[in-house]
């Protein structure tokens, strides 16, 4: 389900101008074939989806065809609402992911570095990490109100622990051969910091970063469902109520494509960063 | 850069606690190394040799007796003593310059032209961008050797560096480090097992002993650089080293 943005786009027609230059353009003509693979089977569902609609199978309440989410879709941008929706959903979730990302990083730093640190903080991060969303919702909304505030601090919650657990991890592996080397060329204990463990830590941060995103998309979800009166999943609520199922598929396919935009841009930066490692790629990749 | 600094290590022992009683990993060691000596350590495995070096780079300061390098007593590592180790341990994430550089920064013109410089003597030219995984074990472990001489260290100690190197590859980073050695005048302290290699390079072979670790023998090499491994000269030392180690273990056998 989650890529039928992509899917409706290329149901149109690109794939078919894609799929013949494939074989001619060597590594190029690889990355399309790879592209073309990965939306065989999207295709295929959308393709039986549309058809089981359009033969009348299902009511279109329960489960609108793929043409009619697109009409839906093509409608809220031309009226503007789903870009002001889209907006401050996107506002939402990154200062909250800024907010607790920042933090996570910083104390995990801390807890990495400081033996102290970790003996008098990681007990408690540990116990509020296990603490559900739904069940701090309540407090958050008695304390905080129904105002951003609330919202953006249940999605800093969540976006905390994943690079606070990663960036702990990716300090305490660092080679301790390497803390040797750096005994030896005398480096001093900022240079420690920038030039051995973050750099090293680096591939577990990135991952902690990636997590941290997913999560606080999914923090914004039930930020949004329990009560405001803007965002995408205010949209998905409001649609809900007057049973206008495509415009819920809709905010549900923006949800999973702002999704993806993140983590693919996450990913572009970890090639970029990290391309000094050398670690299996899985069988059958190109170059 | 030759300095008057001799490192002189008097009545070194070390020893561990273990649950069997006390081990001793080196005995009332005692000798000197005068500035731009190439000495060699050799001994059976177990002999407290790479403890020796480790302890001369001050990454060790648990011992008795005192080791001092000019005036000053070695307690901690330094950039007076270079370390190379068995394995590179170049950081993977640095390009080969960058590791050359390592704490130091490439931008500062000083600094570009050592490492430039370095990298020609490691004979390292059009590599000076790729990243430590894409090097053999040899080039690592020449980029290893460029990062320690860009700290001009007083005394460069080096612990198996070739052990893990192919016989070929082996003969060709002897040949850069004996450059480097007569070029920079550099002291240099070998440890190894190769009884062929530590002939090879050094003036001086120290022949070490296990349980207690303790020197038995020091070996003078006088023989005139390039050597060859043929020579007559060379085997005859080759047979003394020999002879040394028979004897060793001759005694260990009537010990027991």
């Amino acid at each position: 389900m989650e890529n039928t943005e992509k899917m409706i786009r290329t149901a149109h027609g690109s794939e078919r101008v894609l799929a013949p230059r494939a074989g001619k353009l060597g590594k190029g003509g690889g990355k399309w074939k790879a592209t073309v693979r990965g939306l065989f089977l999207p295709v295929l569902i959308v393709g039986i989806w549309q058809m089981v609609g359009s033969l009348g199978f299902v009511s279109p309440t329960l489960l609108p065809t793929p043409l009619e989410i697109a009409e839906a879709f093509v409608q809220l941008t031309l009226s503007g609402e789903l870009l002001a929706h889209l907006k401050i959903s996107v506002v939402r979730a990154s200062i909250g992911f800024l907010l607790g990302g920042g933090l996570g990083l910083l104390f995990g730093l801390l807890v990495g570095f400081f033996n102290k640190a970790e003996q008098s903080l990681d007990p408690t991060f540990q116990m509020i990490k296990t603490i559900p969303h739904l069940a701090v919702l309540p407090l958050f909304i008695l304390w905080f109100g129904f105002g951003e505030l609330s919202k953006i601090l249940l999605i800093a919650k969540g976006a905390f622990f994943p690079i606070y657990l990663n960036t702990f991890l990716g300090i305490r592996g660092v080679d301790s051969r390497l803390f040797e080397v750096a005994r030896v060329l005398e480096f001093s204990r900022l240079q420690l910091i920038t030039k051995l463990i973050v750099p090293a830590a680096l591939p577990n941060i990135l991952l902690g970063v990636r997590l941290s995103l997913g999560i606080a998309w999914l923090g914004l979800v039930v930020a949004e469902l329990m009560g405001s009166s803007e965002g995408i999943g205010y949209m998905i609520t409001d649609a809900r109520q007057f049973s206008q199922t495509a415009i819920v598929f809709v905010g549900i396919i923006i949800f999973a494509v702002v999704g993806k935009i993140t983590d693919s841009f996450v990913r572009f930066l970890e090639n970029r960063l990290l391309k000094w490692r050398d670690n299996y790629k899985g069988e059958g990749t190109m170059a | 850069m030759t300095t008057s600094n001799v490192l002189q290590v008097s009545s070194l022992s070390k020893t561990f606690e273990k649950p069997q009683g006390k081990v001793h990993v080196l005995a009332d060691l005692n000798f000197q190394v005068e500035p731009g000596e190439f000495i060699t350590i050799i001994g059976p495995s177990g002999c407290g040799k790479s403890t020796l070096l480790k302890i001369i780079a001050g990454l060790d300061v648990h011992y008795q007796g005192s080791v001092t390098l000019g005036h000053a007593k070695i307690d901690k590592p330094g950039r007076r003593q270079g370390f190379i180790f068995q394995e590179h341990r170049l950081f993977p994430w640095l390009t080969v310059e960058k590791n050359i550089a390592a704490d130091l920064s490439l931008k500062d013109p000083e600094v570009r032209a050592k490492v430039d410089a370095l990298i020609s003597t490691v004979r390292l030219q059009g590599f000076e961008n790729a990243y430590p995984r894409e090097l053999s074990g040899g080039m690592s472990q020449r980029v290893a050797i460029a990062r320690a001489l860009l700290r001009n260290p007083e005394i460069l100690l080096l612990d198996e560096p070739f052990g893990a190197l192919d016989a070929f590859t082996r003969n060709h980073l002897q040949n850069v480090l004996l450059d480097i050695w007569q070029q920079n005048k550099t002291t240099m302290i070998l440890v190894t097992h190769d009884i062929d290699e530590s002939i090879y390079l050094a003036n001086r072979v120290l022949i070490m002993d296990a349980k207690p670790g303790r020197i038995s023998r020091i070996v003078p090499v006088d023989l005139p650089y390039p050597r060859k491994r043929s020579s007559s000269g060379f085997q005859a030392i080759r047979q003394k080293v020999m002879q040394e180690f028979e004897q060793v273990e001759h005694m260990r056998r009537v010990e027991r």
